[in-house]
């Protein structure tokens, strides 16, 4: 025994340990690679060793060899070996190799379990560390399940040391196995709030990371995070807290006003750069949260501007390029305050640093006007020039073109100089962006129907110079703009000065060497130019000379496209070749032609929109996933054919320049293909439909006499020797401007003469609206399906591990989540009640105040109503206990009973949220909060979300202190369960995932209220969720006209059950004033309270708007009288309801039931749910087929439940409400809805 | 996150690599490749920042850098890090180097990888910040490279 450990240490001395095979690699740099496979043999020899010194050393080497690219998977079991020697040296070795070079799919992982097991519990802290740093790296999905409950143990470790490593690794745990995230987020809140700095670093750092990616999960934490940013002095933490508030601020505005001044004292106070951008950062997110333009957000925005003007005028470079990053954010919300600015960014252009030159060009695409863009785009090409390196001069290609581009041409006030700046960026040498362009001409010569002879013009020349594009570099992309040049051509070929020249230049030989799918269009093409050849020459019957000619140089010049070998330039080519030859034969016999060639290409094409082939509906009755023939069993092939060919015609991205593939292919495939192609071409805005109707169709639907005719300005000669053209237009836009602007001047003193006084500041620098535009031009929009859906549905990679961390985390813990479930143990698909939950978490949380039996008592006692104070409280408790908000326990239902104003139906959050200032005036609240008008259930419930905030300020305080009384005593129990029940939040998901299966018609809540020849209003009714007495009218004021409205008074006369909440002081006959003006055109919303009294009826009240429509020379009073509906359905909340918790509600018989029959519906089930749903505040309990429960409840808590049944175009609906007064008039409204419809 | 942290000298030597995500070898040396490419080629005086390469996420990664003497330092992060934040980092670990190295050069990162990896492990965990406190930091070293002595001594 002691002769083997003898020998096994004498044997090390000889081994080559880590630093001997470096140095040695280093002395055979010439045959390194020979060096190191034979460095591998002698590690194999030592891993077959029993001595596990000599195995470590091996492995050490292997971590190197790793480093260096050699794959070193085969000896993962030796790995796992060292990693379980029980010396720490050669563990921390073994764990460090298997973190290099361990993943999923390394199988001995498995092995590994119980050592890492036994580590994480080993009595020493660095074996414990070291475990898990090197777990935190090759964590699997399996070693996750395992391993939670232990890692979740050493979150509570003595060791600080370990509980910041335990608490880091459970964000791997949760990626890897979500069912974790919901039992170990308690303790992970409270690591939160660890003594030790470094813990709570941590636990910051995960929920942080946690929250970017679901943030509304994590809304709940506000108030703590804040508390730790106005505590922490640490920066890092600062920095990961201000970052998680940037991504909490859009889901909910109230916090970003909460942030806003803490935010500003840290951007004042600090001295930490990286502190003081992230605090800017926020800043700006807050901002973008809220509603732009508020007057009292302006010196914030100024604020953040100033402090990054400074961090860009560093002479520090990190500086200068965040800045610039930030600045941008600013931009797509404050253009105006960025622009101020430009100055200072046109500068960053010239900077030598290439990351912020591009930093600087992306803020340039919000700083273009029509005023300067072409200045702007000139200087872009200067930079075009003098770029080195083809990545930077590439990004300029793209910028100049977005730049232009951006919102539908927006700021291009002469295409022809665009179209010039197009044809000089195909003067680009090595481009990568040849199809960019080649969409840009395409797009704009197809779109601005003035420009096509000037465009045709240019193309004729490019196509005349192709030899200068492809030249010597083949494989650069700028030939692609060829394929747009020979397709203007040919399209627009009516506008060519010489087609026959062009024709020539198309059939060159050199043509040929092209790539596949330019040529065919070339071909193509070619065809068309052939029929206006025709048709021009036949029209003067003197010369038919030509026109056989022109056939003849065909027949000359296509063959060698029939022998091309891609098969789409072939096809086409021999298509019209024989076609020629049988005109040519028809020419001989002194037969016309013309016509009949012409019709071949008649018709125009009009652009498309991108999207629209994925918006076309399914039609009713389509099943894409359907056979449509059984497929023969195990053909697998055939099954992935179809289903490619169904995306195409569906789903599939418009892809206009597909490069055909030259594999073999078998022949199935090559069917494939063609279908494919088929309809692909169907897709194909430009390809030509074979369909002759479908193109009358388009004649007649575009009309040509609607065309703008321009008259070219032919004093700029088309080519310029020397000087690039565009150069040329920006000069002879400068003159005309300056000209308009004389002219303008001329007029401005005639009308002073005339009128005697004007107002001052004209002669300023001209505005945006006084340039116009060279030439009148139409851009024609894209075309969409008729019945296009309007969801824009967000592409999110569907693959995103962080989707199943989407968890809700303010639901209490279920006794079976206490521990982690093993993997087998799924949750239930059926939604259950959290009402165990809630017993399950009383027992837990305060097991050392009561016991069991205690609380049974203080149950009954709650069922018997005791009215004592403090009951009633313990009441509460339960209820937040348990406050996901449809619960119906019989002690929630008893506290429900009592008056609203007792129940703490705010959440925390809320609570907390409305601490900030209450604006005293109910509409400014309302304008303040701005949520954009709602049209969806979601935006619906967003709004009634947000109101409470708008509630006059005395209910209010006097309910602050009751509750703030009692968050102190929550606080003193140390009770950490927050529960925030978004209810109107998961509603919304709930109504919205209805929806997403299946497409509905489109509905709007927004219901006609009055309308006249000035102003439209439309309004939505919404009970308000935190205030039983309480109703929020949205109004949507519509400037029909087109003279301003301003000064609108909003009246009405309050009944004694319904009344105007009116600001403080004014008299109950008081109108209240809208707080906006309407300028032309413009819709907007104010929001208007009403308190009732009773809900069981509706009610109807009437109501008066007044306003001044101001014209130029005059203004006039109007007025507009309406009739506000409250209806029954107006006072329903949507609230979600679980389907036990509903099957108690009808057992326990307090209901009335009542009933409705319609007849004669014929929409689809799901349809009519959905209908019920949005217009009457419905959730869907549950669905069986024809047959559906539904639960709403009313703002005064009562609770209402249908079922709806469908046979046959007859629909009943049972119904059972606890009020069956309000249960009658909600059903007759129901009756209403489909009545209409 | 943290998405890898790579050292490598002014001719892309790798010296140290540490990914925080799974990549084939061959696609690790691609990546440090690009990496290099990308960083060499940049002026002394201009940012720290860059977008990723294609390889490691492309645009919706950043590399941050720096450079000291023979040596590039480059972390890959994702927008939940603040860049100045991991400019700091950075700072941090090179200063840990010198002090458990005693004026750091690249030999020593040649020759002794594995504790370069022991000190990286104490500052960044499976791609989280785990501790920015320098003295913490060698504290922790120090007490594991005892510890290794007194397991060599037996």
């Amino acid at each position: 025994m002691a002769l083997k450990i003898v020998k096994g240490s004498i044997d090390r001395m000889f081994d080559k340990n880590l630093q001997d095979l470096v140095r040695g690699i280093r002395n055979h740099k010439e045959d390194e690679a020979k060096y190191i496979s034979t460095c591998i043999d002698e590690i194999k020899q030592e891993l077959k060793q029993d001595n596990i010194a000599v195995k470590s050393n091996a492995v050490c080497k292997l971590t190197y060899l790793q480093m260096l690219g050699y794959d070193v998977s085969w000896a993962a079991f030796n790995i796992v070996e060292v990693m379980s020697s029980s010396k720490f040296t050669y563990k921390r070795i073994g764990y460090l190799a298997a973190s290099q070079c361990f993943h999923e799919s390394t199988d001995v992982i498995m092995l590994t379990t119980n050592q890492i097991r036994k580590d994480l519990s080993s009595p020493n802290q660095y074996d414990t560390g070291v475990a898990l740093t090197g777990l935190s790296c090759f964590v699997t999905p399996d070693l996750a399940r395992d391993l939670a409950n232990d890692i979740m143990t050493l979150m509570s470790h003595t060791k600080p040391y370990i509980r910041k490593k335990a608490v880091l690794i459970m964000y791997k745990v949760f990626l890897k196995y979500p069912e974790s995230l919901r039992p170990a987020f308690p303790r992970m809140k409270e690591k939160l709030e660890d003594p030790d700095p470094g813990v709570q670093s941590a636990a910051v750092n995960v929920i942080c990371e946690l929250a970017r990616r679901n943030p509304k999960n994590y809304l709940s934490l506000a108030p703590l995070f804040f508390k730790l940013m106005t505590s922490s002095t640490n920066n890092w933490v600062l920095i990961k807290i201000i970052k998680l508030f940037g991504a909490l601020t859009p889901l909910e505005p109230r916090l970003g006003k909460k942030l806003i001044e803490p935010l500003t004292n840290l951007i004042h106070s600090t001295s930490a750069m990286s502190l003081l951008y992230e605090c800017v950062n926020t800043v700006i997110a807050v901002l973008i949260s809220l509603s732009s333009g508020m007057p009292n957000h302006s010196a914030s925005i100024q604020l953040c501007v100033q402090k990054l003007r400074i961090l860009i005028e560093d002479s520090d470079q990190n500086l200068k390029y965040l800045g610039l990053l930030a600045m941008s954010k600013i931009l797509k919300t404050h253009p105006k305050s960025v622009q101020s600015h430009k100055d200072l960014i046109l500068q960053c252009l010239d900077d030598k640093d290439e990351s912020i030159r591009l930093r600087a060009l992306d803020l340039l695409y919000g700083m273009v006007s029509k005023k300067n863009l072409m200045e702007i785009v000139k200087k872009l090409m200067l930079h075009v020039d003098k770029a080195e390196g083809t990545t930077y001069r590439d990004e300029l290609l793209t910028k100049i073109i977005d730049i232009c581009s951006q919102s539908n041409y927006q700021y291009i006030t002469n295409f022809e100089w665009y179209i010039s700046i197009l044809v000089e960026l195909t003067r680009l040498e090595g481009t990568r962006h040849g199809h960019l362009i080649a969409s840009q001409m395409l797009d704009v010569a197809i779109r601005v129907k003035a420009i096509r002879a000037f465009a045709v013009a240019q193309m004729a020349t490019l196509l005349d110079n192709a030899h200068l594009l492809t030249g010597n570099t083949q494989h650069s992309g700028i030939c692609e703009v060829l394929y747009a040049a020979a397709w203007i051509c040919g399209e627009f070929s009516e506008h060519l000065e010489d087609p026959m020249a062009t024709l020539e230049a198309m059939l060159r030989p050199k043509v040929a060497t092209l790539p596949g799918h330019i040529q065919a269009v070339y071909v193509q093409n070619a065809a068309k130019l052939f029929s206006t050849v025709l048709c021009g020459q036949e029209g003067a019957p003197a010369d038919s000379k030509v026109a056989q000619e022109t056939s003849q140089l065909l027949i000359d010049r296509l063959p060698v496209f029939v022998q091309s070998d891609n098969l789409e330039v072939q096809e086409r080519a021999s298509c019209i070749l024989q076609l020629v030859k049988y005109i040519q034969k028809l020419q001989q016999k002194d037969v016309e032609v013309a016509e009949e060639v012409t019709a071949l290409f008649a018709g125009e094409l009009n652009p498309v929109a991108p999207k629209a082939q994925k918006k076309v509906p399914v039609p009713e009755g389509l099943d894409l996933d359907a056979w449509i023939n059984e497929p023969p069993s195990g053909s697998e092939s055939e099954d992935e054919g179809r289903k490619t060919k169904g995306k195409a015609v569906f789903a599939r991205e418009e892809s206009r320049h597909t490069k055909p593939r030259y594999t073999e292919v078998d022949e199935k495939e090559l069917a494939m293909r063609r279908e494919v192609r088929k309809a692909e071409q169907a897709n194909n805005p430009f390809y030509i439909k074979a369909s002759p109707s479908s193109q009358k169709v388009y004649q007649e639907a575009v009309g040509v006499e609607h065309i703008p005719v321009v008259q070219i300005d032919l004093s700029v000669p088309l080519k310029v020797p020397g000087m690039p053209m565009s150069d040329q237009y920006v000069k002879l836009e400068e003159e005309r401007r300056e000209k308009n602007k004389a002219d303008r001047k001329k007029k401005d003193k005639k009308k002073r003469r005339e009128k005697g006084r004007q107002r001052r500041g004209d002669s300023g620098p001209e505005s945006e609206e006084d340039i116009t535009p060279a030439h009148m031009v139409d851009i024609v929009t894209e075309e969409m399906p008729e019945n296009a859906l309007p969801s824009d549905d967000d592409d999110k990679d569907p693959n995103d591990p962080h989707k199943a961390l989407n968890i809700d985390l303010d639901k209490p813990l279920a006794d079976s989540e206490k521990k982690l479930p093993v993997r087998t143990h799924r949750p239930d698909e059926v939604l259950k009640s959290p009402i165990e939950d809630a017993e399950g978490l009383e027992v837990t949380s305060e097991p050392k105040k009561k016991s069991g039996k205690e609380k049974d008592k203080e149950r009954k006692k709650g069922k018997e109503k005791k009215k004592k104070k403090h009951k009633q409280e313990e009441g509460e408790d339960l209820m937040e206990a348990g406050s996901e908000e449809p619960v119906q326990s019989k002690v929630t239902n008893d506290v429900a009973a009592q008056p609203p104003a007792s129940t703490p139906e705010a959440s925390d959050l809320d609570f907390w949220l409305s601490n900030a200032p209450v604006p005293s005036d109910p509409q400014e609240a309302a304008a303040v909060t701005d949520a954009p008008p709602a049209s969806t259930p979601d935006a619906a419930s967003g709004v009634a979300a947000v109101v409470p905030d708008s509630e006059p300020e005395e209910t209010k305080s006097s309910k602050h202190k009751k509750k703030k009384q009692k968050k102190e005593k929550d606080k003193k129990k140390k009770h950490h369960h927050h529960h925030h029940s978004d209810g109107a939040r998961e509603e919304s998901v709930q109504n919205g995932t209805v929806e997403d299966e299946e497409p509905l018609p489109p509905m709007s809540n927004y219901a006609m209220l009055a309308e006249n020849s000035y102003i439209k209003m439309v309004c939505d009714i919404q009970g308000n969720l935190h205030d039983g007495s309480q109703v929020v009218v949205s109004v949507i004021f519509e400037n029909k006209c087109d003279s301003f409205i301003k000064s609108m008074e909003f009246n009405v006369m309050d009944s004694l059950n319904s009344k105007l909440q009116r600001p403080e002081g004014a008299g109950p006959h008081d109108s209240l004033t809208v707080p906006f003006h309407l300028p032309p055109g413009i819709s907007s919303e104010a929001r208007f309270i009403f308190s009732v009294q009773s809900i069981v009826m509706p009610q109807k009240l009437k109501g008066t708007l007044t306003f001044i429509v101001k014209t130029e020379d005059s203004s006039t009073h109007e007025k507009l009288d309406f009739k506000l509906h409250f209806t029954c359905t107006s006072y329903l909340i949507t609230t979600p309801c679980y389907s036990d918790a509903y099957a108690k509600l009808l057992e326990s018989g307090d209901l009335k039931g009542s009933s409705l029959k319609l007849e004669g519906i014929n929409q689809p089930f799901h349809h009519l749910l959905a209908r019920i749903c949005f217009h009457h505040h419905f959730s869907v309990v549950e669905r069986i087929d024809s047959c559906a429960s539904m639960y709403s409840r009313s703002i005064q808590g009562h609770h209402v439940c249908l079922l709806v049944k469908t046979a046959d175009q007859t629909v009943s609906i049972d119904a059972k409400c606890d009020e069956p007064g309000l249960l009658r008039n909600v059903l007759d409204e129901i009756k209403l809805t489909f009545s209409q419809c | 996150m943290i998405k890898a942290i790579l050292i490598f000298n002014n001719h892309g030597k790798p010296r140290l690599s540490k990914f925080y995500e799974h990549y084939s070898e061959d696609t690790e040396q691609q990546i440090i490749r690009e990496t290099f490419h990308l960083v060499s080629k940049r002026d002394e005086n201009v940012c720290n920042f860059l977008e990723g390469g294609m390889l490691i996420g492309g645009s919706e990664n950043k590399l941050i850098y720096r450079h000291y003497a023979t040596l590039y330092f480059v972390f890959c992060v994702d927008s939940s890090e603040s860049e100045l934040g991991i400019l700091d980092l950075i700072q941090v670990f090179v200063e840990t180097l010198d002090k458990c190295f005693e004026n750091v050069c690249e030999l020593d990162l040649i020759f002794h990888v594995d504790k370069v990896h022991n000190i990286l492990a104490e500052m960044v965990m499976g791609g989280m910040v785990l501790e920015t406190n320098m003295n913490e930091i060698i504290t922790q070293v120090d007490a594991q490279n005892k510890m290794e002595k007194s397991e060599v001594r037996l």
